[in-house]
């Protein structure tokens, strides 16, 4: 039995250590938010949290995982708070929507360190999300916009 | 199950509405609170049914990959029906012959047809609707249904200010006679069709929730992997699968139509299990196929004769008495689709009847293939469709329907059969090659009096639907072709079909990329030749099409056509396809190492009226991107029958910082509506090699660029 800490939940898995992180969320937790695209690292559709930090959940054995807090797009916030969701939502980003579990994940985590990135820190930042229907003019967009919103946020209950 | 994962389950199932067991798609999950009693649903017509809690479910016939169908048809029907959009919800409709795209004789989505064949058809769907609801409220209240009214909210109201909802008269109003006419609203007083309405779809594409075919979860499903034969066209000889057997979670070996499943009880397991078999390939007819060989048969068969496709005027002899000749060739490579959810299909078969959960584009067509596999009557099948991870004409195909279908039924359980990322890529019907020829003349005084196309390659509507080209000429091989819209009076399309032993499928904008990028890069060499200016050169020839002018005019206005930033080059192409008129300028420059940086595309668009203008700059930006893959670096290459590219490191596609600022500009129309999910992808290719050539002097008459040294 491996242990992990998924979405704030301590759960316990019978899977073999080398199985991906990814298979683990999908097929033995049920978690289907967070999705396949390449198996190697290579798309980031599978982008999830371990202690805050973008990860690739297809390329991560469950035992490596450990005591690291796992979070996944159905995690990341209740009711599509964060601010990166209502950005997304606000300019209408997802086509298909398949690589946006993983697009989110990863421009959260680029917000949780740059509060105000800028379009290079952007291009760096995301460059692993494949997007095949093209969304990326607005993913760059609701990235800013979501900036915005985190500032009126802060600054709102500063005041 | 564990006591923790059922725990687990249990605690998250608030926050992951994904969690729900079985096909409890998003949008139509939720029951309106409120209602005392159990609900009773009505359905009104194929796509429309309506509750006794007034709630409003609209049965999308049309697969949403991204397009937008799941937010524009319902707009369709809440015009008419008289109710604000976001109180419609979109569960997918299962397969029928109700369900036929009139545009293209079966229930597809494709050809960027969903609003097109729509238009009518659900506006009339919503006002039916609208008309009985009207007549069972007055009927109620004894007045004339021509003085009550439907507002927003879902309600009727008398003159005197009565009301009744939706689901007060839900179930009088079904049992009226749908009315035969009903008069459809004029464009002047439409208040949803043509406003940025937001996407109904959006919500559970940002939390995860959205089903996808790989998302599927059934009672007691287990998991498939397939080994398919590596060289395309191969066949299985023997397989051993004793050290598969041994390994974790193992349930059972099945010899498929298309290769050998190894099923286990998680998909990861499975596909370890598969990578575990030793198979013997019979390598079949495609042992020594690559993709150069290809090209000399494309190449080799071009003497001879295609089927014409458009004739003006005599060509051959006004290229023999041209002051000028120029004749060229081009070639483009086989591209794969590369949609990002991986090919899959749900089976569960039971001994009188069999679902399946599958992301397609061709509902029946795939009831079809998995009765088939199944050994049972089309009508036996239940056909769910998913939200699809991406279909850009991959999901036409069923190839990977009957696999998942023959090991459920082995096994005796619900199966879901997933790809690898490497089985997509190395097993996908291609975007078809071309070797295509090109004349023109001009004549002493430098008019273009000759021009002359003959395209040859595959076609893809001889393999899938063969009933359309027994007579006539492929349609979709000659698209922004045979519309030639020059004012030349000589001119000759053919088409000569020359299959290459591979199957080759439909993709995003189909013919129209090919043949866009001949035409248009050719008009732009013909123009250098005649030493004008591009867009002078193609705005003489086209004095008689107003629509091509407008977005040529419009486009380059916006680009700042002609002064370009310094350093940076512009590159122009116009097209119209799918009932849609579009210019895109491309700005780029030359980097020193000699690769090309693409800035900015300026887009000018004429699809006539819009229902959703917001989805028509998406679909326009996601094209733009989906074409510049493409150009940039899109080839699949074959050796031995094997395809070469098998993951995101060898078939490279656009990420964020190769993506250009893409502005988008609609000309207000008020024409029938024409096709935006495809067009954009065609025009890419032609505007970026032309600004090549304006920056380098370099003529691509191939691609992609990554095949030219440019410094």
């Amino acid at each position: 039995m491996i242990k992990l800490n998924v979405n704030g939940q301590d759960v316990q898995v019978d899977v073999e250590p080398d199985t991906p992180l990814l298979w683990v969320l999908r097929d033995t937790l049920g978690l289907t938010g967070t999705k396949y695209g390449c198996g190697m690292a290579l798309c980031g559709a599978c982008t999830v949290h371990l202690n805050g930090q973008p990860t690739r959940s297809c390329v991560t054995p469950v035992s490596a995982v450990g005591e690291q807090r796992v979070t996944t797009i159905e995690g990341l916030a209740p009711e599509r708070s964060h601010p990166v969701q209502k950005a997304w939502l606000e300019l209408d980003v997802p086509q298909c929507g398949y690589c946006q579990s993983g697009q989110i994940m990863s421009a959260a985590a680029l917000l949780a360190q740059k509060p105000q990135p800028t379009d290079q820190d952007i291009d760096d930042a995301m460059a692993g999300n494949i997007c095949r229907c093209g969304t990326y003019p607005r993913i760059r967009a609701a990235i800013h916009r979501a900036a915005e919103l985190s500032g009126e946020k802060t600054s709102g209950s500063a005041g | 199950m564990s006591v923790a994962r059922r725990e687990f389950l249990k605690s998250t199932a608030l926050i992951s509405g994904g969690l729900i067991i079985g096909m409890h798609l998003p949008g139509c999950s939720n029951k309106p609170a409120g209602h005392a009693g159990p609900v009773q649903n009505f359905d009104y017509n194929a796509w429309l049914r309506i509750g006794t809690d007034s709630s409003i479910t609209f049965l999308c016939d049309r697969s949403e990959m991204g397009q937008g169908v799941y937010t524009a048809l319902p707009m369709l029907i809440a015009e008419e029906l008289g109710v604000a959009v976001n109180r419609i919800k979109v569960e997918f409709a299962p397969a029928g012959v109700a369900y036929t795209n009139n545009l293209l004789g079966t229930q597809i989505t494709g050809g960027s047809t969903s609003v097109r064949d729509a238009w009518e058809k659900l506006r009339k769907a919503g006002a039916q609707a609208r008309t009985m609801l009207l007549t069972a409220a007055a009927k109620e209240w004894g007045l004339s249904p021509a003085n009550c009214r439907v507002e927003q909210d879902a309600t009727i109201v008398s003159p005197y200010g009565k009301r009744l909802s939706f689901g007060d008269v839900a179930e009088a109003a079904a049992k009226l006679p749908p009315p035969e006419n009903v008069t459809l609203k004029d464009a002047a007083s439409f208040k949803v069709i043509g406003t940025s309405a937001k996407r109904l779809d959006t919500q559970f594409k940002v939390d995860g929730r959205a089903q996808y075919g790989i998302d599927v979860r059934l009672p007691d499903m287990l998991y498939a992997a397939l080994a398919q034969p590596p060289m395309l066209g191969g066949k299985v000889k023997r397989f051993d699968d004793s050290a598969a057997k041994t390994m974790p979670g193992y349930k059972a070996t099945v010899q498929t139509s298309s290769g050998v499943a190894v099923v286990a009880d998680s998909w990861w397991r499975a596909r370890k299990a598969r990578d575990a078999l030793k198979i013997e390939w019979d390598a079949g007819p495609n042992a020594h196929l690559s993709d150069a060989s290809i090209m000399q048969g494309l190449q080799r068969a071009a003497p001879a004769a295609g089927k014409v496709a458009r004739k003006d005027g005599d060509v051959d002899a006004a290229l023999k008495s041209a002051a000028k000749k120029i004749s060229r060739e081009y070639q483009l490579p086989l591209l794969a689709h590369a949609t990002l959810e991986p090919q899959n299909c749900t089976a569960d078969v039971r001994a009188d009847k069999c679902d399946i959960y599958v992301p397609t584009q061709i509902q029946l067509v795939a009831q079809a293939a998995a009765a088939q596999a199944a050994g049972l009557k089309p009508e036996q099948v239940n056909v769910h469709t998913t939200f699809l991870g991406g279909g850009f004409g991959r999901r036409l195909d069923v190839d990977f329907i009957p696999a998942a279908v023959e090991v459920s039924k082995a096994v005796g359980k619900p199966v879901k059969l997933l790809w690898t990322r490497e089985d997509d890529t190395t097993h996908d019907t291609y975007r078809p090659p071309a070797f295509d020829t090109i004349q023109a003349g001009f004549d002493k005084e430098g008019r273009l009096t000759a021009f002359k196309l003959h395209l040859v390659g595959p076609s893809i509507t001889a393999r899938l639907f063969p009933a359309v080209v027994e007579k006539a000429i492929d349609p979709f091989a000659i698209e922004a072709a045979a519309n030639y819209p020059y004012d030349v009076p000589n001119v000759q399309v053919d088409y000569l079909q020359h299959e290459i032993g591979i199957n080759v499928g439909y993709m995003r904008s189909v013919s129209h990329a090919l043949n866009c990028f001949v035409v248009e890069s050719f008009m732009d060499e013909l123009a250098w030749e005649a030493k004008k200016d591009p867009v002078e050169f193609r705005m003489g020839l086209l004095a008689k099409q107003p629509r091509y002018r407008e977005v040529l005019r419009m486009a380059t206005q916006e680009a700042r056509y002609g002064s370009p930033p310094k350093g940076h080059f512009h590159g122009v192409a116009v097209m119209e396809g799918y009932g849609t008129y579009m210019a895109q300028v491309a700005e780029i420059s030359l980097q020193p190492d000699g690769k090309v940086k693409v800035h900015r595309v300026v887009c000018a668009v004429d699809c006539g009226q819009t229902v959703n203008p917001d989805t028509v700059m998406a679909q326009v930006e996601g094209a733009i991107v989906f074409g510049l893959s493409a150009a940039l670096w899109g080839e699949i290459n074959l050796q031995n029958g094997r395809v070469q590219q098998t993951n995101f490191d060898t078939y490279r596609l656009v990420r964020m910082p190769e993506t250009p600022r893409i502005d988008t500009y609609i000309v207000e129309s008020s024409a029938a509506p024409g096709g935006i999910g495809e067009p954009a992808t065609a025009l890419i290719a032609p505007a970026l090699a032309n600004a090549v050539y304006a920056a380098t002097g370099k003529r691509l008459r191939s691609l992609p660029l990554a095949r030219h040294r440019l410094a």
